[in-house]
């Protein structure tokens, strides 16, 4: 009973698919190839003296004990932005789902942090962190909170997280809204006349049918947190203190653009790339299981 | 008309065409970017041939990416200002570069690398007695302090502490009048471990501080210096020191008025000058007086011009004749007074002095003094491979001290070791 659409001319596909082929091979493809090229490479700086060095790039990159300790760090952030993120923006879609007057208002406002540059959400928040005059660190300091993003690690951590999030928060918001809206009403309101309470009907009901959108975004929150964020980073804390903020694309992007160390910025890329594609195939494989369509 | 108009813009077209333009890429903002397009002005109004194009290309790190990018695309400035970080880099790859004393031999212009400072010439001169670029604008390390908060807590103005010792006594008063941070500071690499091991005429790198060799390693684990990061560490923990960040992070604080003193570069003066709303003096950095040789000369820090490869004979002989007129004393001191960063001869400076400019803005002579010391083969500078990613290192073992996480042995281990596998490995890559 299957119905299928198939396509009489043999080129016809190829050319209709040829655009999109087009920017994936110039903009995924060939970079990617790029760094896989670069770290097998030693190169100096204006371009001269190319030698091929093998794995050396990749053996020097797993016996420095700080790259290793950076895995943890990113884990630790990815979860954390991940987690916070999509929770927010989750609890914010419910409530603007509900707003009948003003929704307008209340959806803009909430969409509009996407506009801002990474680094310039980094800047907005260590403004307001910044000690003794910034606005958050002012009313943690009248709780009994001596706020130090310098020198205490959980600090640069929760600043960087908390950039990080809010950033990403009218993204995730704008896609839980459209899953929302998407659920049936009825079905929700069969299970009001039955008696379920609110809370039982958002886990029951509509956490469960919003899971292709939860599952897609948790896809592309993990991508955001390993690879857009350098900027929040190098605008806020600059890894420190220590490395305990350095997460590994800020490595990437230090070593590549102020050390212009290509060849060991190249084999982290690669390290970056295989970790993601894992992930990600693991979350298409086990998570996606889980999925109600 | 028509015809008048037509042999006009051919005129026009034909002057512009004998005009040869050199580019210039620079990495100086606001105050210091009207002095750069000033300079480039004044040359350009005083001859016709040549026309120097300053363009700013973002920070330090900014505009040196920007021109290997460029270098590499075939399209490189004709001149390029580089941190003094990047100096090593830039004299390993000799083929991107033609140096400054031959740019001037070939474009018949007289050089005199000896009139120059010898702290800075020294630094852009290679073991061959070469000198690779052209000393533009180098600083050096000072302590500034509130006049003020001093006058607070009870302490003579006019004195500024000239020991370690007397920072702490003085920090202490400070604190005890309710100053929140009596010392921070800036560039806490370069002023704490670089210019801390030359002041005290003891190595912070093997190999007269790489300047012989690139075999060079780093030497910062002495007794020395661990005597000093364990020193401001307890100053840390008492909050006598307060660590403000990375660079020149904390300079903001002391010209509010929230930190009494700190230490950083001379180039920082026309800030503060500007800005500071009280008092303040400038002072030689502080030193331990039972150190043999201390207090010996500090060492060069802000940027010089390099040349760059592959341009056309004419051209070159443009560069020459700006560099020459950058040379020349008069422009240097005008450049010394308006800017705060060394007259890099010593021509400019006996010029400057006889002006009467540092009697009437005390303090303006500090890091000259500090300079043009006669300089050992220990103190005359420090000039290392991957240095950008050893400062990075620095500033991550220095935090976990000041966080009471490592002692000061520990971190200075860890940047001795750390930094000597980027040290080993800019040797592998550069010695063919």
């Amino acid at each position: 009973m299957e119905k299928r659409v198939r396509f009489v001319s043999a080129w016809l596909p190829w050319v209709l698919i040829a655009p999109q082929m087009a920017v994936v091979l110039v903009f995924f493809f060939w970079p990617a190839g790029q760094a896989l090229y670069q770290s097998v490479l030693s190169e100096g700086i204006f371009g001269g003296d190319t030698l091929f060095v093998g794995a050396e790039n990749f053996e020097r990159l797993f016996a420095d004990e700080s790259y290793l300790e950076s895995f943890k760090t990113t884990a630790v952030f990815s979860l954390l932005v991940a987690f916070f993120g999509m929770g927010l923006s989750l609890l914010l879609a419910v409530m603007a789902n509900r707003v009948v007057r003003g929704a307008g208002i209340y959806k803009t406002l909430l969409i509009w942090p996407y506009a801002v540059a990474p680094v310039v959400a980094g800047v907005l928040w260590l403004f307001m962190f910044a000690a003794p005059m910034g606005i958050v660190s002012f009313v943690l300091r009248a709780l009994g909170i001596d706020w130090n993003h310098l020198l205490n690690s959980n600090h640069a951590m929760t600043l960087i997280v908390v950039a990080a999030v809010w950033k990403q928060l009218s993204y995730n918001f704008l896609f839980f809204l459209a899953g929302l809206q998407s659920i049936p009403k009825s079905l929700i309101e069969a299970a009001a006349i039955d008696g379920a309470s609110p809370w039982h009907r958002f886990w029951t009901i509509v956490f469960p049918l919003l899971s292709p959108t939860t599952f897609f975004l948790l896809v592309i929150n993990v991508v955001y947190a390993f690879f857009d964020t350098f900027g929040i980073v190098d605008a806020t804390t600059h890894g420190g203190p220590g490395k305990d903020t350095a997460i590994l694309v800020y490595k990437v992007y230090v070593d590549g653009f102020k050390a212009m160390d290509m060849g060991g910025s190249a084999a982290q890329s690669v390290v970056l790339m295989v970790i993601v594609v894992t992930l990600t195939v693991i979350q298409f494989h086990y998570v996606e299981k889980k999925v109600q369509y | 008309m028509r015809l008048k108009f037509l042999v006009l813009a051919f005129a026009v077209s034909l002057s512009a065409q004998a005009q040869t333009e050199i580019q210039w890429w620079h990495s100086m903002a606001s105050v210091n970017n009207e002095w750069v397009n000033d300079l480039a002005r004044d040359f350009n109004a005083k001859q016709s041939r040549y026309k120097i194009v300053p363009t700013f290309k973002g920070n330090y790190d900014e505009s040196m990416t920007a021109a290997v990018a460029a270098y590499r695309a075939g399209n490189a400035p004709h001149i390029l200002q580089v941190f003094e970080v990047g100096t090593a880099t830039m004299m390993a790859n000799k083929q991107a570069i033609v140096p400054v004393t031959k740019v001037m031999k070939d474009g018949g212009q007289k050089f005199d690398p000896a009139a120059y400072i010898p702290a800075v010439a020294g630094y852009y001169t290679a073991s061959d007695g070469q000198m690779l670029s052209y000393p533009f604008n180098s600083s050096t390390t000072v302590f500034y302090y509130n006049k003020d908060a001093f006058k607070a807590a009870g302490l003579n103005p006019d004195v500024p502490p000239a020991t370690w010792i007397e920072v702490a006594q003085a920090a202490a008063k400070l604190k005890a009048n309710g100053h929140q941070c009596p010392l921070t500071i800036a560039w806490q690499s370069w002023t704490q471990l670089e210019s801390f091991s030359s002041w005290h005429n003891v190595e912070f790198a093997s190999k007269g501080n790489g300047m012989g060799g690139l075999d060079a390693r780093l030497k910062v684990n002495s007794p020395l210096h661990v005597r000093h990061i364990e020193n401001l560490a307890n100053m840390a923990k008492q909050g006598l020191f307060v660590y403000k960040g990375r660079t020149s992070v904390p300079e903001p604080s002391f010209v509010s008025g929230e930190c009494a003193m700190i230490t950083t570069s001379s180039g920082f003066y026309g800030n503060v000058k500007k800005n500071a709303k009280f008092a303040f003096g400038l002072s030689t950095l502080p030193y331990y007086p039972d150190v043999p040789g201390a207090p010996q000369n500090t060492v060069i820090g802000g940027a010089s011009l390099w040349v760059m490869a592959g341009k056309k004979a004419d051209e070159y002989k443009g560069v020459a004749e700006f560099f020459s007129y950058l040379s020349s004393p008069e422009v240097q001191s005008a450049s010394h007074q308006r800017t705060g960063y060394l007259p890099v001869t010593m021509a400019a400076f006996a010029l400057t002095e006889k002006s009467g400019f540092y009697k009437d803005n005390p303090g303006t002579d500090v890091a000259p003094n500090q300079m043009i010391r006669k300089t050992t083969d220990v103190s005359r500078a420090i000039r290392l491979g991957n240095y950008v990613q050893i400062r990075t290192i620095e500033d991550e073992e220095l935090e976990q001290v000041w966080a009471g996480k490592k002692t000061a042995k520990e971190g200075l281990d860890a940047i001795v070791k750390r930094g000597d596998e980027q040290l080993a490995r800019f040797q592998k890559a550069n010695s063919k």
